[in-house]
């Protein structure tokens, strides 16, 4: 999975019904510095992440398949899976935890977990 | 399937449901000289690693399939630790 930042969703009216009412988020990807690294794309949200979260992409078409529980042919490979509370890191400079407080608190949507 | 090294840990309460009992692990993918390649990525362990470890890492569909039960949503499991690269 890549560790992303939401930077926003996407509106689509016209667009492969597999897609139903799912946001459509804008991610970008995070270095180890957690910096912004390289393009951002689109992923379907399966978990209801927010502008300024920090998230987990999953970038594998059977496993979006799976968490939006879709049938086999389905044109869909990024999704975003998990919303990430806090990354510890040791990049040799001694432990660093990265603690990421997210967009402003609202329902959820999606699945939660432990 | 690649090398990569551990750098740390990821923590997330609101997850996809397969995920859930599984350590996810903040890595960086390498060649086999252990220089870094590309940027960094998050992995399931399936094998019990730690910061710092030098492990390989299958991706895509199969890295969903290396737990008994269910196939999870994954696109990069850990599933091995390397001992030592003789190149």
């Amino acid at each position: 999975m890549k560790l992303c930042t939401v930077l926003g969703s996407t509106v689509s009216t016209i667009k492969h019904p597999c897609y139903g009412g799912r946001k459509l988020l804008v991610v970008q990807p995070l270095s180890l510095a957690m910096e912004p690294e390289g393009p951002s794309f689109l992923a379907t949200d399966a978990v209801g992440a927010g502008a300024g979260e920090t998230v987990l992409v999953c970038e594998e078409g059977r496993s979006a398949m799976l968490v939006f529980e879709r049938p086999d042919r389905t044109p869909l490979r990024s999704a975003v899976v998990a919303i990430v509370d806090h990354v510890d890191l040791d990049t040799g400079r001694g432990p660093v935890r990265h603690a990421f407080s997210g967009a402003p608190a609202r329902p959820k949507p999606g699945r939660r977990g432990g | 399937m690649f090398f990569a090294k551990v750098m740390g840990k990821v923590v997330s309460t609101i997850k996809d449901e397969g995920a859930h009992g599984k350590k996810l692990l903040v890595i960086q993918p390498t060649d086999h000289r252990l220089k870094p390649v590309g940027g960094p990525l998050v992995a399931f362990d399936a094998v019990g690693v730690g910061v710092d470890e030098v492990v390989f890492v299958e991706s895509g569909r199969e890295a969903g399939v290396a737990w008994d039960g269910p196939e999870i949503a994954a696109d990069a499991t850990i599933v091995g630790l390397v001992d030592r690269i003789d190149t």
